[in-house]
């Protein structure tokens, strides 16, 4: 089976892989980030309530959040289609797996902010720090530990969301897994893109530990 | 000795807050005034509504009536900008340090000069003559977890320090600290206060920080100011029965003693030298019994309370009032 075709196939997946995880991921951030920011900040109880847009950003989490990956996979296909001009192959699984990412980094970001201690807070308003001054100069470096493990779980998340696309064509090792594990039965070349894939989980997930470690002043 | 320069004052202040079901009184006319250079201390106890008070002093808390008048301008009819201007001449320092974790002490002091937008170099100046100021130098690098309560606090205040305030407000400051760094704390406190010349109000709930720094007081209870005076004064003829309670909060047990006539003898600072209770006794002729006695060193001066157990007969009895008045010893009888 250690065909050279076969080993460069999966040389390919793996590529596609990382290329659908991080591109995603990066993309996905860049929405949720914010949004994330907005869910605390404009809390009733935040640095700047605006409950209205706080409740309309938290209904809209929850609904994108309550429809199952495979399920959303199909259900945006015609907005892919408009947007990408396909639905099949790695980019266009891109736009699906942002869809379903952004609000779940959204909620991930949000709960890593309301872990900063109020009190510092509040000794930043004392000192007449203004909204945007405690956003990016308390909540997030505050919260940077924690917004660097949220950061490895939902990379880890959107990487295991990439390898379900493989039901949709894809591309990528999950891709690669379904279509000879479950449709050719050839059982090893499943289990080596198994194995592939939990490496790379354990890579990020180590490596956001490490990093985390590092950033975290407080050990 | 002080400058009568009012700094801070704070007229009909109320503050409401308002929950679902039920409104929440937590301030109701409160009228004080805080004059520049002074140590004024706010006590009562837990639920009083002392910590509301002192943000209301700086609106963390807006109240929702009456006036806060800061150093001539009415914070209430400030613009959201000029309201966090003016919040740069008030320090702040609390129970907790409130230190940012993920930064050096030198990085701490230096954040509120970055929030007022001074150049990066003069702030870590600025910072550095700071860590002078409260004798940790060494400890410019050190991440607030690698410190110790009293080091984060002295952070604290030096950060609190970096803008050039006018009116340091420190709530509960000393409340998770030790006896020992209490008081090493309180005298920075009181050094800033006489070489800086900056105002300081205290929020505590132990008299033991309003006799050690302190010059005047305003006792707190029930969302009301029950009592303002001097320390000196409230100290040894306190007139509210909250004010009576914190000061005499030692003694409550004494009513468990059997014997029907107690008394208790005021130490004014005035007769600390004289042997005052031997000489009592020598003179009398009658042995009394100490059920308590606590006294203080405030100012220097020596203040405090006994409370003795007069004898039941009157003999005896007359002859210890009688010393005690020719004396001019202040005492109240208690039952």
């Amino acid at each position: 089976m250690w065909s050279e075709a076969v080993i460069k196939m999966l040389g390919v997946g793996i590529m596609e892989t990382l290329y659908m995880t991080f591109f995603s991921s990066f993309v996905a951030y860049v929405i949720g980030l914010p949004v994330g920011i907005l869910l605390v900040v404009t809390d009733k109880e935040g640095i700047a309530p605006l409950v209205p847009l706080n409740k309309v950003l938290g209904i809209i989490v929850n609904l994108v959040r309550s429809v199952p990956f495979v399920i959303l996979l199909i259900t945006v296909m015609p907005f892919t289609r408009l947007l990408i001009g396909t639905t099949i192959g790695s980019t266009a699984v891109v736009v699906p797996l942002i869809i379903a990412s952004a609000p779940y980094i959204a909620r991930l970001v949000e709960s890593s902010l309301k872990e900063v201690d109020k009190g510092v807070i509040e000794a930043a308003q004392s000192m007449g720090a203004t909204p945007l001054q405690i956003i990016y100069k308390v909540l997030i470096p505050e919260a940077m530990p924690s917004l660097i493990v949220g950061g490895a779980i939902a990379v880890t998340t959107i990487l295991s969301y990439s390898a379900m696309s493989g039901f949709v064509g894809g591309g990528g090792l999950g891709d690669i897994a379904i279509r000879y594990g479950y449709y050719r039965y050839e059982t090893e070349i499943m289990l080596v893109t198994v194995v592939i894939l939990v490496i790379i989980v354990q890579i990020i997930q180590e490596a956001g530990f490490k990093w985390m470690k590092r950033a975290d002043k407080r050990l | 000795m002080l400058n009568q320069k009012p700094i801070v004052e704070l007229s009909g202040l109320g503050k409401v807050f308002i929950s679902k079901n039920n409104e929440v009184k937590a301030l109701e006319d409160i009228n004080l005034t805080i004059y520049e250079g002074e140590i004024f201390g706010i006590i009562g106890l837990s639920g009083a509504g002392k910590s509301t008070l002192v943000r209301c002093i700086n609106f963390l808390e807006r109240p929702t009536s009456g006036k806060v008048m800061f150093d001539g301008a009415d914070l209430g009819s400030l613009m959201e900008r000029d309201l966090l201007k003016a919040r740069q001449s008030m320090g702040m320092i609390f129970q907790q340090f409130n230190l940012l974790m993920q930064r050096n002490a030198l990085q701490n002091i230096c954040f509120p000069l970055e929030l007022a937008g001074v150049p990066k170099k003069e702030a870590k100046n600025r910072a550095k003559e700071l860590l002078e100021i409260v004798g940790l130098t060494d400890k410019a690098k050190a991440y607030p977890a690698q410190l110790s309560g009293g080091q984060k606090q002295r952070i604290a205040i030096a950060r609190a320090l970096a803008t050039n305030p006018k009116v340091l407000l420190c709530d509960e400051a000393t409340s998770a600290l030790d006896p020992t760094t209490t008081r090493s704390i309180l005298n920075l406190l009181k050094e800033i206060n006489q070489k800086l010349g900056i105002t300081i109000i205290v929020i505590t709930h132990e008299m033991k920080v309003i006799e050690e720094i302190c010059n005047r007081v305003a006792i707190i209870d029930q969302s009301h100011i029950a009592e303002v005076g001097a320390v000196e004064e409230v100290f040894v003829k306190p007139k509210s029965k909250i004010a009576r309670q914190l000061v005499f909060s030692g003694e409550t047990h004494i009513d468990n003693y059997i014997g029907e006539r107690k008394c208790r003898i005021i130490f004014d600072g005035k007769s600390s030298f004289e042997p005052v209770i031997s000489n009592m006794v020598l003179e009398s002729k009658t042995p009394v019994n100490i059920l308590f006695a606590d006294t203080k060193d405030i100012d220097g001066k020596a203040f405090g309370q006994m409370v003795i157990q007069l004898p039941d007969d009157d003999n005896g009895y007359y002859k210890i009032i009688n010393y005690l008045k020719t004396h001019q010893i202040p005492y109240e009888e208690v039952r």
